[in-house]
């Protein structure tokens, strides 16, 4: 299934951009996207962390993804 | 307890936030205004971007205001973040608390700017004479 995937900072300069679309095996977990975009990806293997959101709420690895959700990359967090 | 969140692209309104937290019931009200500095580790930095997922943004921020009134008898927090680009001095976050009493404003004051760091999706970049760094993002 595609899944939209949302960048935000600097995930958005190592993505290419602030959306991004990739193909997941059904069933996928928010832990199989993050290793395929860590593989896809490999700078975001250097950042000091990265999570998932899934519909807005950060995502334990086995939180299964359907085709419907927005996924975002969050690097780690410099609010404030 | 009253909650006030926000995230604009505007210049922050310090008084305003005050003035949603100002109740008949507070004997104190707390306030924490993040300003952007001048100098990062002695380099002189030029301004900030700051960048939010917005919608995760402002539900998280609302988690910590729970979180706090779940531990601290507080009547009323604010908490407005700006985005976009800002310069020297500019506010980024201002957060608002009022209690009864002065030692829970200051305990959930000191809370939510300490959790908001941490959990809320906003990120900021440095931008230097010689370069742009986001913070925190590598090791």
């Amino acid at each position: 299934m595609h899944i939209n995937i949302l960048a935000f900072g600097i995930a958005k300069e190592i993505c290419g951009g602030s959306s991004l679309q990739l193909e997941v095996p059904d069933h996928a977990t928010a832990g199989d996207l993050k290793q395929l975009l860590a593989e896809q990806f490999p700078r975001l293997g250097g950042l000091a962390s990265f999570l998932l959101a899934v519909n807005e709420e950060f995502a334990a690895p086995d939180t299964r993804l359907s085709a419907r959700d927005e996924v975002a990359i969050i690097p780690p967090v410099s609010g404030g | 307890m009253d909650i006030q969140i926000q995230i604009s692209d505007k210049p922050l309104d310090i008084m305003a936030c005050i003035a949603q937290v100002t109740k008949p019931n507070a004997g104190g009200i707390d306030v924490f205004i993040g300003t952007v500095r001048d100098t990062t580790q002695g380099k002189a930095v030029l301004r900030l971007e700051f960048e939010a997922y917005q919608s995760m943004a402002i539900q998280e921020m609302h988690r910590i205001a729970e979180q706090a009134a779940a531990k601290w008898p507080v009547h009323s927090m604010t908490i407005h973040h700006r985005t976009g680009v800002l310069h020297i001095g500019d506010a980024a976050v201002v957060i608002a608390v009022s209690a009864a009493h002065r030692a829970a404003a200051f305990e959930a004051c000191r809370f939510a700017i300490d959790t908001l760091k941490k959990t809320v999706p906003i990120w900021k970049k440095e931008v230097f004479e010689d370069g742009e760094v986001w913070v925190a993002a590598h090791p």
